[in-house]
């Protein structure tokens, strides 16, 4: 069956709101939503980094007198969930994904436009609840992984609210995801087929493929856990015979795939970033493709390595430690894509450029940190220490928020039709990848060394180490305002960009900058080879 | 071919391009239920591995009578097939037979919900009583939102599919569609969790 749009009924675009107004409307463009998300994000990033920032100075002594401990946990807790649900998934997916995949498909819209608009309407509400519940008597405080039996035993209130609100991320990720693989699979402009995808669209079907799977096991799990905290059930409880293990089971279940919901749409975007500013095709991209697929195949069976000090049996142990040392392979051939796209290219070294090396370096060492903390042995030793902190910066931030940066710098043109400041960019770079590097590399040996994680004080010894971490943070944080200046200033006299500055060839620089509502005047154009940089310069421009 | 409704909130900007797409509301469900069938999956992960590792106290009561769970199964699949019928019906513009196939597939689902129910109050045990009763209430009162959805949603539809005015005819199938696949679904869930939790 078909579906015709008629032209007489869809006229009437006095419904919806123009200029800023629609930003704050119902919207139902996809590029509306795609910015909502990024505003969004953003915003709820401020906070995060705000309780980071506040983590590192009660950090920068060994004593709890920058705030209680409790409090320490609280503000722990709540800077977690608020980087992963609020800042990394919605704009690494939701931003990106609602403002290119449709573009990238040649469609007009996503597929499903209103339940995009309900998925991102959401977000706003439940990260308000989520800020609140810190004011409320007793917040959470059993840090974003939630483990009983210390979510029940902790003041109940807070856990409560952090539970919805976390329940009600998690829905408007699965009905993000519905819509990309809806998007993905059955929008394709006439003609388009699969393997002439940009890669973007398919780390986003991966990734959708995995919010598919796994979140709805993470909503199920909350669900017994709310049970346990306000009915008095004993899923979890063992004086009522629960069973601890079973949660975090079903935690990581959803959690170890939610690194890769939160990573894979990185490596998306920056094998669009790589070609466009070296002016080389992508290098392998049938590879890529397929260790795309094979990290969501493996990513959804690695869950336990998280586990090896809970009484995981032998058997289970050697089955994690050998699978997540395969994803090793795939991730190591889309490093070496990379590596190699960039090889004998004509580099630009400018502020988007510059983040996806800054990606590509930290990557690669998270990467390397992963793979030891896949061995049982090593994992036992550092086991919730600073090691895995720093490891899981490496990934989360030196990854994929570096990616998010250079997405912004690539994209600004094509969504606002001005270009940012250069000079700006490349100081919002060196400072975040110093104060980056200098925050989270001497963590790798406070834990090797011992420091517990989550805990407000620690022995003196490692004070000084600790105070280096805190200057980072201190750097990263002032890395924030020449960003923010750059944004607002190019917002008002930005050089004016034109369609294509960067002249790609991808299908959303194959129309004017800002985009019309449609995307485009006329019909979508057919990109057959979106990395065909190098070559003769064909019709498609 | 049928004119999508949403389709008024779409904007265009060129009115002379009269676009066609694949109706794919159907695979936007399937996505959906495979999500929710994961929910499911958790759930009776958990279950399966408590009654493997985590024994049960002295005198636990863990043994469930089968009549009224029999009948509820036969009433869903009884149920399923009555649902098909409504949709034979609709595709040859039997309207009103349609809209009867589907009350009886509702009321089924209403006496399933009361079976549900009358099986609750006579129990021997309670939510919080242990391990066993718990998971038993959460997978049948998880599973009984679905039917309660489900019955709320075909009550709908039935309404929708009166003769004069309703929305659903044979050249607009899908909301008959859609809510079919998920009571469908709803069965099929059933039928896993009848053999997990009562036979096993």
């Amino acid at each position: 069956m078909t579906i015709s749009i008629d032209p007489q009924k869809t006229n009437n675009e006095s419904l919806q709101p123009k200029g800023w107004l629609r930003y704050f409307s119902f919207s139902l463009d996809h590029k509306v939503i795609g910015i909502q998300y990024l505003v969004c994000g953003f915003l709820f990033y401020l906070i995060g980094g705000t309780l980071a920032s506040a983590i590192r100075i009660e950090l920068a002594s060994p004593m709890s007198d920058f705030m209680p401990r409790d409090v320490y946990n609280q503000v722990l807790t709540l800077h977690g969930t608020i980087m992963i649900f609020l800042w990394i998934v919605p704009v690494v997916n939701g931003a990106f994904g609602n403002y290119l995949i449709p573009f990238y498909v040649g469609a007009r819209d996503m597929a499903f436009p209103r339940l995009n608009a309900v998925a991102f309407w959401l977000i706003p509400p439940s990260g308000l609840m989520l800020v609140a519940s810190y004011f409320v008597e007793g917040a959470a405080q059993a840090g974003w992984t939630a483990y009983p039996p210390l979510s029940i035993t902790t003041p109940q209130s807070g856990q409560i609210i952090w539970i919805l609100s976390v329940l009600l991320l998690g829905g408007s990720s699965i009905f993000g995801g519905i819509n990309f693989i809806a998007t993905i699979i059955k929008l394709r402009r006439p003609g388009l087929k699969l393997m002439q995808l940009p890669m973007y669209c398919w780390a986003m079907l991966g990734t959708s493929l995995l919010v598919v799977l796994s979140t709805p096991v993470l909503a199920g799990t909350l669900i017994l856990l709310s049970f346990d905290i306000i009915a008095n059930t004993g899923f979890f409880n063992p004086v009522l015979g629960g069973n601890v293990v079973v949660y975090q089971h079903l935690f990581w279940f959803y959690s170890h795939p939610a690194v890769y919901i939160m990573v894979l749409p990185a490596f998306g975007l920056v094998s669009e970033i790589l070609p466009v500013h070296a002016r080389k095709p992508l290098f392998g991209y049938t590879t890529m493709v397929f260790s795309i697929m094979g990290i969501v195949v493996l990513g959804l069976v690695v869950w336990a390595h998280h586990m090896f000090t809970s009484g995981t049996p032998p058997w289970m142990r050697l089955f994690f430690t050998i699978a997540t040392a395969f994803i090793a392979v795939p991730t190591g051939i889309k490093f070496f894509n990379w590596v190699a796209t960039l090889w004998g290219g004509k580099i630009s070294i400018n502020s988007a450029m510059l983040f996806s090396c800054g990606f590509i370096i930290n990557f690669v060492f998270g990467g390397i940190t992963g793979v030891a903390l896949a061995q049982v042995p090593f994992d036992i030793h550092v086991h919730d220490t600073y090691f895995v902190v720093a490891h899981f910066h490496y990934i989360v931030y030196g990854g994929t928020v570096f990616i998010i940066f250079s997405s912004i710098y690539h994209w600004f043109p094509k969504v606002t039709g001005k270009m940012l400041n250069e000079k700006l960019g490349i100081l919002h770079f060196i400072n975040t990848f110093i104060g980056f590097n200098l925050c989270f590399a001497p963590q790798h040996w406070l834990g090797l060394n011992g420091m517990p994680r989550r805990v407000a004080e620690y022995d003196p010894q490692f004070q000084f180490v600790n105070q280096i971490s805190s200057l980072g943070a201190l750097l990263m944080a002032i890395s924030t305002i020449p960003f923010l200046i750059n944004v607002f200033l190019s917002l008002r006299n930005g050089k004016d960009a034109g369609d294509n500055p960067w002249n790609a060839l991808t299908p959303e620089w194959l129309t004017s900058s800002p985009p019309p509502v449609e995307n485009w005047e006329g019909e979508a154009p057919l990109v057959e080879e979106p990395y065909g940089y190098g070559k003769e310069i064909t019709e498609q421009i | 071919m049928t004119t999508l409704d949403s389709s008024k909130e779409i904007q265009k900007n060129n009115s002379e391009v009269n676009e066609t797409h694949e109706d794919f509301r159907m695979f936007g469900l399937i996505t959906f239920l495979i999500a929710d069938g994961m929910t499911f999956a958790g759930f009776f992960a958990a279950y399966l591995t408590y009654k493997a590792v985590n024994p049960l106290p002295d005198g636990a009561i863990y043994e469930l009578e089968l009549p009224i769970p029999t009948l509820n199964t036969i009433l869903l699949l009884v149920s399923s097939a009555t649902f098909h019928k409504a949709g034979k019906a609709l595709l040859k513009d039997k309207n009103a037979d349609s809209q009867k196939w589907l009350c009886f597939t509702a009321f089924l689902g209403i006496i399933f919900l009361i079976c549900q129910l009358f099986e609750y109050f006579h129990l021997p045990f309670g939510l919080t009583d242990n391990l066993f009763a718990s998971t038993f209430y959460a997978l049948t009162g998880f599973h009984g939102l679905h039917v309660t959805l489900g019955t709320l949603m075909i009550l709908i539809i039935a309404w929708q599919s009166r003769i004069n005015g309703g929305r659903l005819t044979s050249q607009n199938m899908f909301p008959l569609e859609a809510v079919e696949l998920y009571w469908h679904f709803v069965d099929g869930i059933w039928v896993i969790l009848f053999i997990i939790l009562y036979l096993l």
